[in-house]
């Protein structure tokens, strides 16, 4: 008997955003569960961009801080790096010395951190902020500001402080990042109370929250997975936005991307255990739907890269 | 597609004699349209009711176990398509390939290796489950040598014997008996002679064809050959055809009930590159592979892949929890602060993570609440303000350290006076709400 191929189409689609301005990127715009190829139309790949930072990554594990050596000194040095000689296709600048358990950075400072690093590179940015609510909805506003006509993404609005951030990027024409706790509720509510402003849905990215491989990934896939399927076959349009992962900063904090071999032998080389951690938490959420990934390791980029061929 | 509970209720006896345990014969029908209930149970029910009963109440992946004993591998079971819906029932076996042309040492180190792949997590004992053993030579000799030398050094490991030659499976199977191995494989050209060889030694035959017709062609011509148990391989190879191949197959056995597809799916991701390898093996595990080939054993690469196994196939009804005790975080000494906090895995993950980060040496007491999340648990009332005093006492944690003090969540600081009455002489201290905060907490702290 022939096995009729039980395809399967929607009537929703997500939302194709497209960033940057002299060097763009593109991604969303599928009708179909991710790269489910055989079913529809999936016009664009996924995007994924390099994370750097407005201080130095000391933060870091050795294993990941040490492929950028001293251009991570400097983020300006460090996105020229990223773009020129790991190709970035996009790069992710996050302003965690502006976090007042950090450095406390001024908004001042981290506006002309983002102008610096604008004027160096021609690669789309994506601006996000240390995720402290309220020092955010300062920096962000000015990040918006001194990015004035380069079409960033800008990130990220919580609930607790979307109206100012979003107002900013509305009024410089960013898109924006919208983040919730990894409910599906939460992420329509936040999305409908950021459409309510007159922000435009089409501008949108979802963060649904990203977790690391073996801390708590399965609730990032399966909220993802509902997302997806809402904007799909339920056609809710709150829920079209493509999706946000933000890989590096949750893969390189665990245990397995950091604890030494000699501690934990039946656990392998840790070299190679950093970059499969990140790599295997891009991959599930690649295949939960998200579109935007930002990543810390080159190896690992490269070996996404490759999956996603071969998708 | 499955039949309805009032379908089923149609077929039943509709005596209402309650011998099934169920009141009604209609109660017992929804049990059985929901999966819950055996027709076993009831002592009435018709031959023919039976047999329409029995292909419709099939789950809609044949269940397969696979090798033999302690390390037996259950497969096939699944019902849904997205883990939202309902648990993976049978997480995909992570198999490792060797070749018969391999060297006897190199084998041995693999059979070693993954003897030796066990870890624990989160209480699961995860492991590689099984190996492949190719006659890449193309000698049976060769073949049943090597099967032969596996099964001395491992008797335990299921394996998979691959060739397309049925008097070399014939020699190698003859080396296991009793194991339940899988033969891979069957094809259109060799399918009669293979399958003979499959019912002799009762072993599961993987049957592979070029495509998903062929391939439901060629299972029906098995089946009727008398053998019902089978793994299948639609020759996918790169990740999007595997991704597009296992979803149909998924797709057909759920939502149309197609049974010639309806076993456990065998997914082959060797790449020479190790990372991408890891990469198209989560796509195996997330996506519907029941079994999955890997190149080499890297303890790193079964790491990844355990976890996201794990991860995967959790239910998603079930918070996952960890065990009720007192966790050394770093070289404690009487010193070392002590805090508390709930069982939900991913609580104690993430608590316990930043307090590494900190490199301050902490105890942890880590309290059963049924595996929900601190606010969760305190609003449920699991973690109040007299169990936990109750904890602290009966742990004896007391004479382990020299301040009687305790940290608590910063979400329960409300809970402080009243754990303090509850526990004389201790001193509470309100810690941060969000665990990213505790490095900074514990470093003025110390």
């Amino acid at each position: 008997m022939a096995l009729a191929a039980p395809a399967e189409t929607y009537p929703g689609k997500v939302f194709e955003v497209i960033i940057g301005t002299e060097k763009t990127a593109v991604f969303g715009g599928e009708n179909v569960l991710p790269f489910h190829k055989f079913d529809g139309s999936v016009p664009n790949r996924p995007v994924i961009a390099y994370e750097i930072q407005d201080v130095a990554p000391e933060d870091w594990p050795d294993t990941v801080k040490n492929v950028y050596g001293d251009a991570a000194s400097d983020p300006v040095k460090w996105a020229i790096f990223c773009q020129n000689e790991l190709k970035a296709e996009a790069i992710a600048l996050r302003l965690i010395g502006t976090h007042p358990d950090r450095q406390d950075r001024s908004a001042e400072d981290a506006a002309k951190t983002v102008r610096a690093v604008l004027d160096a590179i021609e690669v789309p940015l994506i601006i996000l902020g240390s995720n402290h609510v309220e020092k955010d909805s300062a920096v962000l506003v000015a990040a918006a500001n001194a990015a004035s006509g380069c079409n960033c993404i800008i990130g990220k609005a919580q609930e607790a402080n979307y109206k100012t951030i979003a107002a900013a990027a509305m009024a410089q024409n960013h898109k924006l990042i919208a983040m919730s706790e990894l409910d599906i509720n939460l992420s329509k509510q936040l999305g409908i109370l950021i459409t309510q402003m007159g922000f435009d849905k089409e501008k949108l990215i979802t963060d649904p929250m990203c977790s690391a491989l073996g801390y708590g990934i399965e609730y990032t896939y399966s909220v993802m997975e509902r997302i997806r399927l809402a904007a799909l076959a339920q056609n809710d349009a709150v829920m079209q936005p493509p999706m946000l992962a933000d890989i590096g900063m949750y893969a390189w904090k665990v245990k397995e991307s950091q604890a030494a071999e000699a501690d934990l032998p039946q656990w392998g080389s840790l070299k190679e255990r950093g970059i499969a951690w990140e790599v295997v938490t891009a991959g599930a959420l690649l295949l939960a739907g998200a579109e935007l990934l930002i990543m810390r390791h080159p190896e690992s980029v490269s070996a996404v890269q490759k999956f996603i061929d071969e998708l | 597609m499955a039949l309805s509970g009032v379908e089923i209720f149609k077929l039943l006896p509709k005596t209402n004699c309650k011998k099934c345990g169920h009141p009604t014969c209609l109660a017992f029908a929804m049990k059985l349209a929901q999966r819950q209930a055996s027709l076993d149970a009831c002592p009435d029910v018709s031959e023919e009711a039976k047999i329409k009963l029995g292909e419709a109440s099939a789950p809609p992946f044949r269940p397969i176990t696979f090798g033999e004993g302690a390390k037996a591998v259950k497969m096939g079971e699944e019902t849904v398509l997205f883990r939202h819906e309902k648990k993976f029932v049978n997480p995909c076996a992570i198999v490792v390939a060797v070749k018969d042309t391999d060297s006897e040492e190199s084998i041995k180190a693999v059979v070693a290796a993954l003897l030796d792949s066990e870890i624990d997590r989160v209480g699961q004992r995860l492991r590689l489950d099984g190996l492949l053993i190719s006659n890449e030579s193309g000698d049976p000799a060769k073949l049943a040598q090597a099967v032969a030398l596996v099964a001395g050094q491992g008797a335990e490991i299921p394996l998979i014997i691959s060739t397309t030659d049925s008097s070399a499976a014939d020699a190698a199977l003859g080396k296991i008996p009793g194991k339940r191995p899988i033969l891979y494989g069957a094809n259109d050209s060799n399918a009669e002679a293979m399958a003979e060889t499959a019912k002799k030694h009762k072993a599961i035959l993987g049957v592979s064809a070029p495509s998903l017709d062929a391939l439901s062609d060629l299972t029906d011509k098995i089946k009727a050959m008398g053998v019902e148990d089978m793994v299948i391989d639609t020759g996918a190879r790169t990740a999007g055809e595997i991704l597009r191949n296992n979803t149909f197959i998924r797709r057909a056995a759920i939502k149309k009930s197609a049974k010639s597809v309806g076993y456990p799916i065998i997914s082959f991701a060797q790449r020479d590159d190790d990372m991408l390898e890891a990469l198209v093996a989560s796509l195996c595990v997330s996506k519907y592979s029941s079994i999955v080939v890997l190149s080499s054993i890297e303890k790193w690469k079964s790491l990844a892949l355990f976890t996201l196994r794990q991860n995967i196939y959790t239910d998603p009804q079930v918070p996952m929890q960890v065990e009720q005790k007192i966790y050394d975080i770093g070289e404690t000494n009487a010193d070392a602060p002590l805090m508390i906090t709930t069982n939900f895995s991913l609580t104690f993950f993430i608590v316990s993570g930043e307090v590494e980060n900190s490199k301050v040496p902490v105890r942890l007491a880590v309290m059963d609440s049924e595996g929900l999340s601190v606010l969760t648990a305190w609003a449920a009332g699991k973690f109040t303000a007299s169990k936990i005093a109750q904890f602290i006492q009966e742990s004896g944690v007391e004479n382990q350290i020299s301040k009687k003090e305790l940290i608590i969540p910063g979400y329960v600081a409300i809970l402080s006076g009243a754990i303090e009455e509850k526990l004389p002489g201790w001193k509470v201290i309100v810690g941060p709400r969000e665990a990213n905060a505790l490095p900074a907490f514990l470093k003025t702290k110390n």
